[in-house]
């Protein structure tokens, strides 16, 4: 299966990025082959609301079945549910630490946002 | 005065003194016979009402057209999605979602939209009261409800409430962003309100910047003014800009502050000091 994880950098050494509407890079790995191919996400990083909500949409065209990430927000929940991806939220480590861990059953899949929404 | 006048009083720093300014013009205005209007724009926190006391007569809820999507007659083609702006509608796995608070209902989506899946209802976003102080004096202010974020909609359903008087005193929002450009928008001059502290000057600098964009007549008033303090003096000096009055830093304008008493009634000598700075502005807006 494919899923994507918020990254600081664009390889499996770098740290997840703890948020995730405004992670820059996202990295798209295939849990069987661990093929891996980077996913830039500049372009919402400096939109002004909504972010979330963008960055869902930007991961849901990839077929993901799940997210890794730091924090997710409501609506950014909202829209990942819609899209029939899993949230994996509350997460640290590298990525590569992070894909091993999800391999090994160690992450508790989310039930709903772990922060408050921004705004609204 | 020939013609109708709609003055704002703004300011780039808060707590400047726009309030206690504009609702004494208010007054000083109304007592030299000119029907007038006090609305108070600042809508994320109005306080004009606290020293004008007005008797609300009339009040009304003020919403913004938002999209509701017909599953039906939807395809979900993405476009709607694609033309906001705000991420307030987005299509994902062949679902339509909406967000109704970041959306700012300029309809792009019902217009998109191929199949017409998409109509607009109007979500209510906070309420416009208005009422008498007595004598010419009309009030109007709006309150935005409480965890709203787009006031400029309300803020534009305040100004189209007036009614025809000579004079309408607006009183924004402090800062240079939406809020403050949808009150000053279209008056005919703006009264800066600054304080002659760092503070104060940098974010007036900003605010003159602001109405010079928007192209609009203005002039300054510096509040609790001090001989010794010239830094607002010098900059309005160097760029220019007209200083209408300063009015002293006096203690006893801030005990009557504090009571919820204007200057303009409750201490000596601010009666004179606003009717004639009304009758400067009149004359500066009238150029």
């Amino acid at each position: 299966m494919k899923i994507a994880i918020t990254s600081v950098g664009q390889d499996l050494e770098s740290k997840i990025d703890a948020r995730f509407g405004r992670a820059k890079w996202f990295i798209v790995i295939d849990t069987e082959t661990n093929q891996h191919q980077v996913i830039s996400n500049e372009h919402n990083l400096n939109i002004s609301q909504g972010a979330g909500i963008q960055t869902a949409e930007n991961i849901s065209r990839h077929n993901v079945e799940a997210v890794i990430t730091g924090n997710c927000g409501p609506k950014a929940f909202t829209t990942l549910n819609s899209a029939g991806i899993k949230v994996y939220s509350a997460v640290d480590g590298t990525v590569a630490e992070v894909l091993e861990k999800f391999k090994n059953g160690k992450l508790k899949q989310a039930g709903g946002a772990n922060v408050e929404g921004h705004w609204a | 005065m020939k013609q109708k006048l709609t003055i704002a009083v703004a300011s780039g720093k808060g707590g400047t003194g726009k309030t206690t300014v504009s609702a004494s013009l208010a007054c000083a205005a109304a007592d030299t016979g000119h029907k007038t209007a006090y609305m108070d724009c600042d809508v994320e926190e109005p306080n004009g009402h606290l020293f004008l006391k007005p008797t609300i007569n009339y009040r009304h809820m003020v919403g913004i057209p938002v999209p509701v999507v017909d599953q039906d007659k939807c395809t979900a083609c993405g476009l709607c999605g694609e033309i906001c702006q705000f991420s307030a509608i987005v299509c994902v796995n062949k679902n339509v979602l909406t967000f109704d608070k970041m959306c700012h209902g300029c309809g792009g989506c019902s217009l998109v939209c191929p199949t017409e899946a998409i109509t607009e209802h109007s979500r209510n976003f906070g309420v416009v009261e208005t009422g008498d102080c007595g004598n010419n004096l009309k009030f109007c202010h709006g309150k935005l409800d409480v965890g709203e974020i787009h006031s400029p909609p309300l803020i534009e359903a305040v100004r189209e409430t007036a009614q025809g008087e000579d004079l309408s005193i607006v009183d924004a929002s402090p800062g240079t962003s939406c809020p403050v450009v949808a009150a000053i928008k279209g008056v005919d001059y703006v009264l800066l309100v600054t304080e002659p502290t760092p503070f104060g000057v940098n974010d007036l600098e900003i605010a003159v910047d602001m109405v010079k964009e928007l192209g609009i007549p203005h002039g300054v008033v510096i509040n609790r003014s001090v001989p010794e303090h010239t830094l607002a003096r010098d900059f309005c000096r160097d760029n220019n800009i007209k200083i209408l009055v300063e009015i002293p830093d006096d203690r006893r304008v801030a005990e009557a502050y504090s009571k919820g008493e204007l200057p303009y009634k409750g201490v000596e000598g601010y009666r004179e000091l606003f009717k004639e700075l009304i009758d400067t502005i009149i004359e500066e807006a009238g150029r």
